[in-house]
Formats: C-alpha cells, structure tokens, sequence
C-alpha cells in the first residue's frame, strides 16, 4: 500500500493538467424528450465549447466522439435451425445488458478518434456498450449471437454509428444532432462526450435526456399498470359502444 | 399521421390501422370469423410486439363481433339456446387452454406448437370446405337438388333440446363439446376461433349457414371479452389506443361485412372463406419451410 501510493500520486499528477487543460462546455435543444400521441421520433441538437486556460495544444487535432444510450435490459436471442423439414427456435443465449437505445457519432472514422484501449475503458462502440457475460457451455459461437442482436437492431434503427456526425470548428466548438426514432421506450437516455487526441481521451462529459410519456399517454399507462382491472373494463366498454355505435349508425343510413 | 402507442410503445402509421381493422371487418361481417387469425400476424407485421398484439386484437374483436351481431339480430340470424350452450363450453374450454398454454410455456417452443396448429387446423377446414362448396357449386349449376341432411349417430346421443331457430332437434353433447374444443384451441391460438366454429356448426352440428354466422359472433363476443380481461390484468398488454383505432375501422368494415355476406350465396361465401384460410396456412407453411431471412430473433428475457 504504502509503496502504491506515490505512484497514485503520480499518476494523478499526470493526468491531471491534460484533464484541467480542456473542458467541456454543453447545451442541448431538448434535455428531455415528451412522448405525446403524435410522437414520431425526434431530433436533439447537441452544441457545445471547449474552455481552455491555455493556447490550443500542438499536435494532433482534436475529436469529438458522442454516445446517447437509452434504459439497458437483458434480452433472449435465438437461433433458428432447422429439424425436421421446419424452422425452429433451437439455441438461445441471453445477454445480459443491451441498450434499447444506443448511438454512436464521432467527428472522424472510428478507428482515428478512439483507440481500442480507451474504447475498452469507457465502453463507447456497440459491441462494447453490450455485456454478454455467460452464454451457455455448448454453445460454441455465442458472439454471433451478439452479432445478431447488433444488426437486428441496426436495421431497426434502435443502434447507430454515424461517423463524421460531428462538426468540430477551429477545435473549440462543436455541434451533433442524433435522431431518436419513433419506437422510443422511456427513461433516462445517458449522453457521454468524449474529446479526444490521438485516440486518448482528453475531456470527457455526462448529461441525461430524460425520455417521458405525458398527457393521454402518461394517463394511459398508469392507469393499465395500477388500475389494470379497470383499464380492462374500459377497454371493453369502448368496444362495446362502437360495436353498437357503427351498427346504430349504418340503420340511420338504411333508412 | 403517426401515433404512438403508450403500451406497445412504437409509433405507427393511424391510418394503415384504420385501414387494416376495416378489412378485416369486412370478413368478420361476411364470414362470422372475428378476423383474428388475419389481424394478429398482420399485427406482427407492421412492427407490433406479439403480446401487444394479441391481447388487443381479443378486445377489438369484441367491438366487431358485437357490431356484426346486432346486425344478425335484426335479421332474426341469431339462435341464443345455441350460442349459450356452446359458450358454456367455450368458458371452460378457454380456461382449459390456458392451462394448456401455461405447460407447454414451461416446455418452451410454444411459438412453433401456435403455428403449427394454425398450419393442421387451417390446413384441415380450408381444404375440406374448400372441396365441399365446389361440389355444392357444381351440383347446383347442373341443377341437382343440394342433399338433405343426414341422420348419422349424433341424433342418437341423450339430453335432447329443440334449437328453433336453427331448426335442430339434438342432444346438447355434441354443441358443448364443439364449444371446449375451439376454446381450447382459440386459447392456444390466441384468436376468437370463429374460423373453426363456423364450419364445426355447418358440419358437424348441420346448421343453416345463415344462422351459423350470427350465433358464432354471440359467442366470441363472451370468450374474446374474458381473454381480453385476463390479458389487462395479468400481463398488462391490452392496448387501448391501438385497439381504438383498430375497431373504428373494424365496426364499420363489419356492418358493410354483414350486408355483402347476406346479398351473397352460402356455396360462394363458404369457398371465399376456405380459400382465405387456405391462403393464410399457405403462408404459415412456407414460413416454416423455408430458410428465414434472418435465422436470428430478439426476446424479452426472463420466463423463458
């Protein structure tokens, strides 16, 4: 312990002046997004400022790598093969935490801005956002199954990488705009600004979007969640009263 | 215009759903199915989670099936003895199924014994009723009478009970057996089960075709409005605001359904039918036959 502890120090004496050097400075369109009847998705504009106290370093030019992940949840994917003649749902592995929502936008190629190290640290590319820890013994190719629910959600929209998504001016201001899609679930969506140079990060920031029903839809689900039987009844009640309502309405038309 | 769904929590399209719940309406009114077995892949299709949709497809069923039976009523369409008996057998069927369900959840690969029993049942009475109303169209264009009814051994079982208006004098046995069996099967399937009680009563029971349609939306109206309860309260998936949007398309398409069902022959009405059937099975089948697009698919975790 004792001997750890002037390296700690050191360490700390390192890091510190790159970290105090530059600071981030953020404002956002929208910190938090109202999910109404007519929601169909959204954009959020992210701005921000580099404050320094000393001239812009020399050497290579500073990047910008943004993520915005939304609520994290286990899911079951399957693999279907097929048996008998049919297609049928055969191994299955569960991941333990997946994003519902998650999007990556960097101000250059990924490879240039992040260094693998640091990505392995902060847990910025999607692969890396993922943690699948125990996919079952005779399972052999469980990251395929990882690679699956990466591309499904892809295609869906739900993750997306989009490099070259930040504009950096003379390495002070930035701007990003992500698009959150229509199928949104609520909760808190964790936004992480990373400044980075030569692939180290430099400056790094943490703000939340908070994603919420209101009105109609608000009401709504809290009333199926803490009054179920009677949102059940309701529900029946206006089926009924169309039912009888369209019926009613056609016989004043056969008239 | 989009919408977003508070409890299946995607936004669609308001107007596809319109679309959708009208046309399967119509079939609802002209059959006497209540088009579950049509909306709820639909349902799927358009990007609605599968206990969304078929929770709520049960609570919109109810809407049209009640606004095609008030229809039948006026017409006098409607034999309430029959459609009580076989609802007692629907109830306990219905709950037989669940329990059903339940276990066969716990042996995993529920998903594949759902489509497999659409594929057999659809299979089964598409093909037969298909083969049937074509012989019944031919027979009529040569201008042979269509054939009596049979006595076979169902007139021989007790507990008899006189069915007026469908103008049947039967033991109750077989309708109330009628009545488990689909409930049974809608529980498993997830629909009302209209597309095998229709033509269990024409065939098995030999009702009238016209009475036939009336008396099957009375009874679904009951077991589609339990399941939808049973849904609301145990897995919290009914929908309100998509089904809303589905009935209003559907009521309407039922009324319009009813009155193009009535103008129409039995023979045509029965191969429509059978040949809708046909076509979803079709469907069904090469689903799982062939390779799909993507051999990989999402759940929610826990309960396996």
């Amino acid at each position: 312990m004792r001997a750890l502890l002037p390296l700690l120090l050191a360490a700390l004496l390192l890091a510190l002046p790159a970290r105090a050097n530059e600071e981030i400075v953020l404002g956002l369109s929208q910190a938090e997004v109202s999910i109404t009847t007519n929601f169909n998705g959204s954009e959020i504009l992210v701005y921000g400022a580099v404050k320094r106290d000393q001239p812009i370093p020399d050497g290579p030019e500073l990047q910008v790598v943004m993520t915005v992940s939304g609520p994290s949840e286990p899911v079951i994917v399957r693999r279907k093969e097929k048996r008998f003649g049919i297609w049928v749902n055969t191994e299955a592995v569960e991941v333990d935490r997946a994003p519902s929502y998650y999007a990556v936008v960097t101000s250059a190629p990924m490879a240039d801005v992040l260094k693998r190290t640091e990505d392995l640290r902060h847990k910025v590319s999607i692969p890396r956002a993922i943690r699948s820890v125990g996919a079952p013994m005779e399972i052999a190719d469980a990251a395929s199954f990882t690679q699956a629910l990466i591309r499904i959600r892809k295609a869906a929209e739900q993750y997306q990488v989009i490099e070259g998504g930040v504009t950096v001016d003379e390495q002070t201001l930035f701007r990003a705009a992500v698009r959150l899609p229509a199928a949104l679930t609520e909760g808190a969506y964790d936004t992480r600004i990373f400044l980075t140079r030569s692939g180290n990060v430099v400056a790094q920031y943490e703000t939340i979007i908070d994603v919420r029903k209101v009105g109609l839809e608000r009401w709504l689900f809290t009333l199926s969640r803490e009054n179920a039987f009677l949102y059940g009844l309701m529900s029946l009640a206006i089926a009924i009263a169309a039912g009888w309502g369209a019926s009613a309405i056609f016989s004043v038309f056969r008239r | 215009m989009q919408i977003y769904l508070p409890i299946a929590e995607v936004s669609v399209n308001a107007f596809l759903l319109l679309g959708l719940g009208g046309l399967v309406g119509v079939l609802s009114g002209m059959f006497g199915v209540g088009g579950g077995f049509l909306m709820t892949p639909l349902l799927f299709f358009i990007g609605i989670p599968p206990a969304v949709a078929v929770a709520t497809e049960a609570n919109q069923i109810v809407a049209s099936s009640f606004s095609g039976v008030l229809a039948h009523f006026k017409r006098r369409t409607v034999d309430l003895r029959m459609g009580t008996v076989l609802l007692i057998g629907g109830l306990i069927g219905a709950a037989l199924g669940v329990m059903v369900f339940n276990y066969l959840k716990a042996q995993g690969q529920v998903d594949l014994l759902v489509k497999l029993c659409y594929v057999v049942f659809l299979g089964v009475i598409g093909g037969l009723m298909f083969f049937e109303s074509l012989k019944a169209i031919r027979n009529t264009k040569r201008g042979k009478p269509p054939a009596r009814k049979k006595h076979n051994w169902i007139h021989g079982l007790p507990f008899k009970m006189r069915f007026r208006v469908s103008g049947l004098y039967i033991s109750v046995i077989p309708p109330v057996i009628v009545g488990i069996a689909v409930g049974i099967l809608a529980a498993i399937m997830g629909v009302g089960g209209g597309f095998i009680m229709v033509p269990a009563m024409i065939y098995l029971l030999g009702m009238p075709t016209k009475v036939v349609v009336g008396t099957s939306l009375f009874q679904i109206i009951f077991v589609t409005a339990f399941t939808t309860m049973l849904h609301a309260t145990t897995n919290y998936t009914v929908d309100i605001v998509l089904a809303v949007l589905l009935l209003v398309g559907g009521v309407i398409g039922a009324q319009i359904g009813t009155r193009i069902g009535v103008k129409m022959k039995a023979e045509q009405l029965r191969i429509l039918l059978a040949l809708m059937v046909l076509a979803v099975c079709g469907k069904l089948a090469l689903d799982l036959l062939l390779q799909p697009s993507e051999v990989f698919s999402l759940g929610a975790a826990g309960g396996h």
